[in-house]
C-alpha cells in the first residue's frame, strides 16, 4: 500500500526540509525552484515549528543567512534557479571554505531547454567548482530522502552540500512516502572553533588544505554512496551510465529488456569512480546520459583515450543543447522511437503575452511613443514579465541580460555617448540588483533615466512579496536621486499622454531621473480581491 | 494498465484543476502515477501542457515519449493539435471547440476543426454552452474532463469523488455544479 502524499519534486524537497529539523529556509524567487519556499511557507507544521521562512531580496542575502543560520547551529535550506546560483556564487564557494555547523543545503534547479530561463548552466560544475558534495535526485522519492542524507552528511563533514534539480523533477508530481518520526530543531549553538568562519588567509590556507582531502575521501560515504547503483546485463557491447532524471528515460526505454544492458545510475558527485571503472572494464562503449552539460563524460574522456569509446553529447550522439527526453534517449540506444501525426500547418505560435489590464503594458506604450524621436536602440531592460515587451507589438526593449543588468549597462552606454541612455527594471529586480547600479550613475551623475516599472509583487514567478513595496521612491532619494528627477506615473491608458511627457521630459535631463510607475499586477490584485471577498 | 494523457490548453484556463482532479482520482483508486506540469513564463497567456501518466506499476520517465499517448485532453482547439507526435494511433483526442484567440495570426476556427476531424478518434465539444446551461460558464475545463472520462482508465465515482474534496472549501454550490459540469460531459461523449 503506498503512502498517498502526492508531491512536486520541490514540494518532496521541502516537506523533507521540515521533516528533518529545519530552522532556516532562505531564497529568491526563480522558475523552477520557487515552491520549495512558497511549500514551507504554505506548511502548518512549519509555522507551528515557527521556521524561517520570509523571502530574501536576491540569492546572495538568502545564502549568507542561511550560513549564519548554521554558524548558531541550526539546519538551515537556501533555493534558487541555476542562475541564482551565480548571484550567491561568492558566500556558496567560500562557505565551502569556512565549512558549516548547523547543516546546510543549497538547492540549485537547473532549467534545461530553458523554459524559463537565460541560459542552461549546470550546476553540478558548481558542486565541483567549490569542492562540495552533490546530489541529484532522479525521482520525487530519492528528492524527499536525499535532504535526510545531505543533512547528516554535512553536519559530519562540516561542509556545505549542493541538491541539484532540473526542470522536470522540480515541476513533477508523484507520490512520496514520508517518515513517521520528524526530527526536532536543534539547538541554538555556537561554533567549537572561534575562529572557524574567519578566512583570513592564514586561516584560509588551512581550511583549503583540509576542503581538498574531505573533497577526495566523502565519496565514500554511505550517505551518498548508497544512492549510485550498478546493475549487470547480458550485453558487452554496449553499457549506459544514467544520472539524475535521465535514468527515468533509460528505464522507459528499456523496460522489459532491463536484463541486456548494464547498467550504473549515478545521482551523487564527486562520482564513484569505482563504480565508473567496473562499468567501463565490461563494455566496449558506454553511452553517458546527463541533462546539462557533459560532466561526466568530460571526466571520463580527459585527454588520452583509453580506447574505450565514450558515446554522448561531446561525439554528437546526444544534443549538447536543450533537455534530454524520452526519444533523446531512445535514439541513442539505437531504437525507433515511435511518433504520432505532425503538427499541422496551421499551428501557430502562441508565445506568453502581457495579461489584460497589465500596467507594464501600458507603460511600454508611453516609453515606445516617448523615445521614438530618438531612434532605436536606447532602452536596456532586465529579468521580469516586462521582457516580454522585447516581443511584438511593442519590440521595447534592447536587452535583457541578468538581473538588474539594466541599470548598469545604461551608466555604461551613457559612459560611451547614448543618449538617452534608458534603463527599464521591475521593482522586485530593482530591489534584488539594481539599487547598486543606481548608486553608480548617481556617484558620476550619469545621463540615463532609470523607469522603475513596479506592478507592487515579483509577479513573473507567481506574485510573492516584493521587498520594497510603498518605499522604491525613499530608497531612491536615500540613494541621491534629485527629488525634481524622480517622477511618479500611474501607467493607464487614460494617463498615455500625461505619462509620455514626463518620460519625454526626464529623457531630456542630462543627468540620473528616475520614473516610478505604480500599478499593482492584475494577477496579484485579482488574487487579493478574491481573498478579501472570502474574508468578509 | 497504462494510461498515458496529455492535458493542453493556454495559460490561465484551469488545466491544472483538470490535473488536480484525475491526480485525487488516482490517488484514490490506488495508482501510481506522475504528473509534469510548465510553471514560469509560459503562464502568461502562452500554450500551456502537462504530461499526466497512470499506471498500476511504478512509472519510470516524467515526460510521455513520442507516439505514446493514450488520450489528449485540451480546453482550446488548436492547442489540442500542438500536441499530435505524442498521440498514439489508437489514442483519443477530446478537445473544447472554443478558441482563444490572444495572437494576431489565429487560423480559421472551421480549418482547425477540420484538422481535428481528421483524427480517427476525436470528441469535440462546445464545453462553454455546456457549462452556461449546468449554471458556471467557467466550469468549461470540468466539462472537457467529463467528456474525456470514458477514455480515463479509472471508474467514474472516483473522479466525481475528487471533484467533491477539490472543491469542498469552496461551499456546496460549486461542488455541485462541478459534477453537474462533469456528468454533463461524459454524457455528451456516451450519446455520441
Amino acid at each position: 500500500m503506498m503512502n498517498k502524499t502526492l508531491l512536486l519534486g520541490d514540494e518532496a524537497i521541502a516537506q523533507a526540509a521540515i521533516d528533518a529539523g529545519l530552522s532556516g529556509m532562505y531564497a529568491y524567487p526563480g522558475t523552477p525552484s520557487t515552491e520549495i519556499m512558497e511549500y514551507i511557507q504554505s506548511s502548518d507544521t512549519a509555522a507551528e515549528r515557527n521556521i524561517h521562512r520570509e523571502w530574501s531580496s536576491n540569492e546572495k542575502t538568502a545564502i549568507e543567512a542561511a550560513l549564519g543560520m548554521s554558524y548558531a547551529g541550526k539546519r538551515a535550506m537556501v533555493a534558487m534557479k541555476h542562475v541564482g546560483l551565480n548571484v550567491a556564487a561568492d558566500g556558496f564557494i567560500n562557505s565551502a571554505l569556512t565549512g558549516v555547523n548547523g547543516g546546510l543545503i543549497v538547492v540549485s534547479a537547473d532549467d534545461p531547454s530553458m523554459h524559463s530561463s537565460q541560459n542552461e548552466q549546470d550546476s553540478r560544475f558548481y558542486a565541483k567548482f567549490a569542492f562540495v558534495p552533490c546530489f541529484e535526485p532522479s525521482n520525487q522519492q530519492e528528492a524527499y530522502d536525499m535532504v535526510f542524507d545531505a543533512f547528516e552528511l554535512s553536519e559530519k563533514y562540516k561542509i556545505p552540500v549542493l541538491l541539484r534539480i532540473t526542470t522536470r523533477l522540480a515541476h513533477s508530481r508523484a507520490s512520496v512516502r514520508l517518515t513517521k518520526h520528524p526530527a526536532p530543531q536543534k539547538k541554538l549553538t555556537l561554533p567549537q572553533d572561534p575562529v572557524q568562519f574567519v578566512l583570513l588567509p592564514a586561516i584560509a590556507r588551512k581550511k583549503y588544505k583540509a576542503l581538498l582531502k574531505t573533497y577526495d575521501t566523502i565519496r565514500y560515504d554511505a550517505r551518498l554512496e548508497k544512492y549510485n547503483s550498478f546493475s549487470d546485463g547480458r550485453k558487452r557491447d554496449l553499457g549506459v551510465i544514467a544520472c539524475g532524471i535521465a535514468y527515468n528515460y533509460l528505464l522507459e526505454n528499456i523496460e522489459g529488456k532491463e536484463d541486456d544492458y548494464p547498467v550504473l545510475k549515478i545521482a551523487t558527485y564527486p562520482f564513484p569512480d569505482d563504480l565508473i571503472k567496473g562499468i567501463a572494464g565490461r563494455c566496449r562503449e558506454l553511452l553517458v546520459l546527463e541533462e546539462g552539460y557533459p560532466l561526466i563524460e568530460e571526466g571520463l574522456r580527459g585527454f588520452l583515450n583509453n580506447g574505450l569509446k565514450i558515446l554522448g553529447k561531446l561525439d554528437g550522439t546526444i544534443p549538447r543543447d536543450g533537455e534530454l527526453t524520452p526519444a533523446v534517449v531512445a535514439k541513442a540506444l539505437g531504437f525507433e522511437a515511435a511518433h504520432g501525426e505532425n503538427v499541422p500547418s496551421l499551428v501557430r505560435m502562441r508565445p506568453p503575452s502581457f495579461c489584460k489590464g497589465c500596467g507594464h503594458a501600458d507603460m511600454f506604450n508611453s516609453l515606445i511613443e516617448a523615445v521614438s524621436l530618438y531612434g532605436p536602440g536606447h532602452v536596456f531592460s532586465d529579468i521580469g514579465c516586462y521582457t516580454l515587451g522585447a516581443l511584438p507589438p511593442y519590440n521595447a526593449i534592447n536587452s535583457c541580460v541578468d538581473m538588474g543588468a539594466s541599470v548598469t549597462m545604461a551608466v555604461g552606454a551613457a559612459d560611451a555617448g547614448l543618449f538617452p541612455s534608458i534603463a527599464v527594471i521591475g521593482d522586485s529586480t530593482f530591489t534584488h540588483s539594481g539599487m547598486t547600479g543606481l548608486l553608480d550613475a548617481v556617484n558620476k551623475n550619469s545621463p540615463v533615466t532609470i523607469i522603475i516599472s513596479d506592478n507592487s509583487t515579483t509577479g513573473m514567478t507567481g506574485g510573492q512579496k516584493s521587498q520594497a513595496t510603498g518605499r522604491l521612491e525613499q530608497i531612491c532619494l536615500g540613494m541621491g536621486v534629485s527629488p525634481e528627477h524622480l517622477r511618479n506615473i500611474i501607467p493607464l491608458r487614460k494617463n498615455h499622454e500625461e505619462n509620455t511627457r514626463i518620460m519625454k521630459e526626464e529623457f531630456e535631463y542630462r543627468g540620473v531621473s528616475v520614473i516610478i510607475a505604480v500599478r499593482e499586477c492584475i494577477q496579484t490584485a485579482t488574487r487579493r480581491k478574491k481573498a478579501e471577498s472570502s474574508n468578509e | 494498465m497504462k494510461n498515458d494523457i496529455i492535458l493542453s490548453g493556454v495559460g490561465g484556463q484551469g488545466i491544472l484543476s483538470i490535473a488536480a482532479v484525475i491526480g485525487l482520482a488516482a490517488v484514490d483508486s490506488n495508482l501510481f502515477l506522475k504528473q509534469s506540469e510548465v510553471h514560469g513564463m509560459s503562464q502568461r497567456g502562452g500554450d500551456v501542457q502537462s504530461h499526466f501518466r497512470l499506471s498500476d506499476k511504478p512509472v519510470a520517465s516524467d515526460l510521455i515519449p513520442l507516439g505514446k499517448a493514450d488520450l489528449i485532453i485540451s480546453v482550446e482547439p488548436m492547442e489540442s493539435l500542438r500536441y499530435l507526435p505524442w498521440l498514439s494511433k489508437q489514442g483519443w483526442l477530446v478537445t473544447s471547440s472554443v478558441p482563444f484567440i490572444n495572437i494576431p495570426d489565429y487560423p480559421p476556427v472551421d480549418d482547425v476543426l477540420a484538422e481535428i476531424k481528421k483524427i480517427k478518434n476525436h470528441v469535440i465539444i462546445d464545453a462553454d454552452s455546456i457549462a452556461r446551461e449546468v449554471g458556471s460558464a467557467r466550469s468549461g475545463n470540468i466539462v472537457v474532463l467529463g467528456a474525456a472520462s470514458p477514455f480515463i482508465n479509472m471508474p467514474f465515482s472516483s473522479l466525481e469523488k475528487a471533484i467533491r474534496k477539490l472543491f469542498e472549501r469552496k461551499g456546496e454550490e460549486i461542488v455541485t455544479v462541478n459534477l453537474k459540469a462533469l456528468k454533463a460531459g461524459r454524457d455528451f461523449t456516451g450519446l455520441k
